[in-house]
């Protein structure tokens, strides 16, 4: 019998078979952490009274930057005096920064084969490149920086496999909304994803992105994306050192094998207050008080661009707010060039640089008691953006553009005929 | 390691803002501060209630949602022992066991009711319900997680080892 992709990431980096459930340590490439999680471990660290393994380290403040308020200030000093007293290469200041996924894999950290943990839930994102990763707590972190390797459960794996055409306006985003739809916030738990399937190859790497950034939300350690060639050509000249790509056996055994027919799957959203409360956009019909388009999940160039083919030559609705977020600074540079910035601007959007920002609640466009958002983010919890009394819909670039068109839950297929 | 005190009852997918609500994740680094708000959107008295060595009794995937290990770090300061539940979101688990709270993932955690006494024996997964004379299993934990926990965590463990002893 074969090995899975996260079997053989733990098997070769021990260098003997392992089973799942079995506790292994491992070598990883690269830890990260951000400036909610950061300060936690810099205690931890100190307590361990190593040196830090400084080429591993990477820091990005984005939680709560530019800094919110005294609180997150003071926690974002800590990053940047621990990134000076330790003389870590690897610290990102906001004006070259932005939303801490998106950084790892732009300035390509990120690269198959690697193992990399991170301090933040969404570090599962870079599976789309063909990478293992995990998130991680601070503490654990901490002992990352001081040794460079970490304890790991072997995870069991399940295949999902999408096969024919995805359609118009539907995304990355529904077909892993598809997928936690039917199994649940806990139908992964503990297990390694792997999503493949002549759907996810003809798919950007954007699209992919999401759909690993969202395994969490399934309960998933990590989610695989066999590395194609839209993975090297994204990493030609951005990745940092070599690589070596491990994909898994054709005869590895999995716990279980789900198919899609992608051609079937709309545009979705999540209802609150969980990710897995999905229906196609078509049958929601909420009115909306805000519509936000961002994060780690959504606020790539691609998802700019889908919509901003929505909103050139209209306005968001009376009534509503329209937030946009670069995930970085590169996005947000891309952005102005293609004009798509101005679209937003015209169609009266409100448009900011880069932040985690309202997706979990921070600043930069929380809910009062009773409101209601779209948004491109990932969570759809109780308070998450707010008030614990508003609610968050989640669904796709698209849908979120032409909600705010609407003013209400609307499928792109009814805006744009 | 044996635990002893009452159960405190939750439900399904309980996320991690519940456990500590994000207004207040950010805004201290003292656990103590933090432990005070444990659970409160859920149970406005919740800490009030709780005598020292109780028990968190949950249903499944308790402690989804974020990384933050204030999660687990403010359940251990509401003087919390161990949390039960059917099954632990995975970074919850990790963080508990790192930072030293005892966790045990038992299918029939259902059968405890809220304010039941109870004793754990952590080693062996034994859980023995003393208000309904029954004896529950809970999965054992592998020796090297037992070992952290005693040890107090992750970095307790490793300052006292030099290394991980797999």
């Amino acid at each position: 019998m074969g090995s899975s992709f996260a079997e053989k990431i733990f098997r070769l980096r021990t260098g003997r078979s392992v089973e799942p459930g079995e506790i292994v340590e491992s070598e990883v490439d690269f830890v990260m952490a951000n400036d909610v999680t950061g300060p936690p471990a810099f205690e931890a660290f100190e307590k361990l009274g190593a040196e830090p393994m400084r080429d591993k380290i990477v820091l990005i403040p984005d939680h709560y930057v530019p800094n919110k308020d005294i609180p997150s200030a003071i926690q974002a000093k800590s990053m940047r005096d621990f990134a000076r007293k330790y003389e870590l290469p690897n610290y990102f200041e906001i004006g070259e920064g932005g939303v801490c996924h998106q950084l790892m894999m732009e300035r390509g950290f990120v690269a198959p084969g690697r193992l990399i943990v991170g301090a933040d839930s969404h570090t599962c994102t870079y599976g789309a490149l063909g990478a293992f990763s995990t998130g991680i707590g601070s503490t654990e972190a901490a002992t990352v920086f001081a040794r460079g390797k970490l304890w790991f459960k072997v995870p069991k794996s399940d295949k999902y496999l999408f096969h024919g055409k995805v359609g118009r306006h539907v995304f990355g985003k529904d077909l892993i909304l598809r997928i936690i739809g039917d199994i649940g916030v806990d139908g992964a738990l503990y297990k390694s994803m792997e999503v493949g399937g002549n759907a996810i190859e003809t798919l950007p790497l954007s699209d992919r992105m999401s759909i690993a950034n969202m395994s969490i939300e399934a309960g998933a350690k990590n989610l695989f994306i066999a590395p194609d060639k839209k993975v090297t050509d994204f990493l030609a000249g951005r990745v940092n050192g070599g690589y070596e790509p491990v994909l898994p056996d054709p005869d590895a055994d999995y716990d279980d094998i789900k198919e899609y027919d992608a051609s079937e799957i709309p545009p979705l959203v999540a209802e609150p207050y969980l990710p897995s409360n999905v229906k196609p956009a078509a049958e929601v019909g909420v009115t909306i008080d805000q519509a936000y388009l961002g994060s780690c999940t959504n606020g790539r160039i691609e998802d700019l661009r889908a919509a901003a083919e929505i909103l050139r030559g209209r306005k968001v609705a009376s009534g509503v707010r329209m937030i946009v977020v670069p995930a970085s600074k590169q996005v947000f540079e891309q952005a102005i060039k293609e004009n798509l910035i101005q679209i937003f601007l015209d169609a009266n959007a409100y448009v900011s640089g880069p932040t985690c920002g309202a997706c979990l609640g921070g600043y930069m466009g929380v809910l009062a008691p009773g409101e209601v958002a779209v948004s491109s983010t990932n969570r759809n919890f109780v308070g998450r953006m707010g008030h614990k009394d508003s609610k968050v819909y989640l669904a796709n670039p698209a849908v979120v553009a032409a909600s705010a068109v609407t003013g209400r839950i609307t499928d792109p297929n009814e805006v744009m005929i | 390691m044996n635990l002893k005190g009452k159960a405190h009852k939750f439900g399904d997918s309980i996320n991690t803002d519940y456990i500590i609500s994000g207004k207040y994740k950010f805004k201290t680094l003292d656990m103590d501060e933090l432990a005070t708000h444990v659970m409160e959107d859920l149970d406005p008295d919740f800490c009030s209630k709780v005598t020292a060595g109780d028990f968190i009794v949950a249903g499944k995937n308790f402690g989804l949602g974020s990384s933050r290990e204030q999660a687990p770090l403010a359940i251990k300061h509401a003087k919390i022992s161990a949390v039960i539940a059917r099954s632990f979101a995975r970074i919850f688990f990790r963080n508990a066991i790192n930072t030293g709270l005892p966790i045990l993932i038992c299918r029939d955690a259902d059968r405890i009711d809220e304010g039941d006494e109870l004793e754990v024996d952590l080693s062996s997964g034994l859980i023995i319900n003393r208000t309904k004379e029954e004896e529950l299993k809970a999965e054992k934990l592998p020796p090297i997680m037992i070992r952290i926990l005693e040890e107090g965590g992750l970095a307790e463990h490793l300052i006292r080892h030099g290394g991980f002893e797999v």
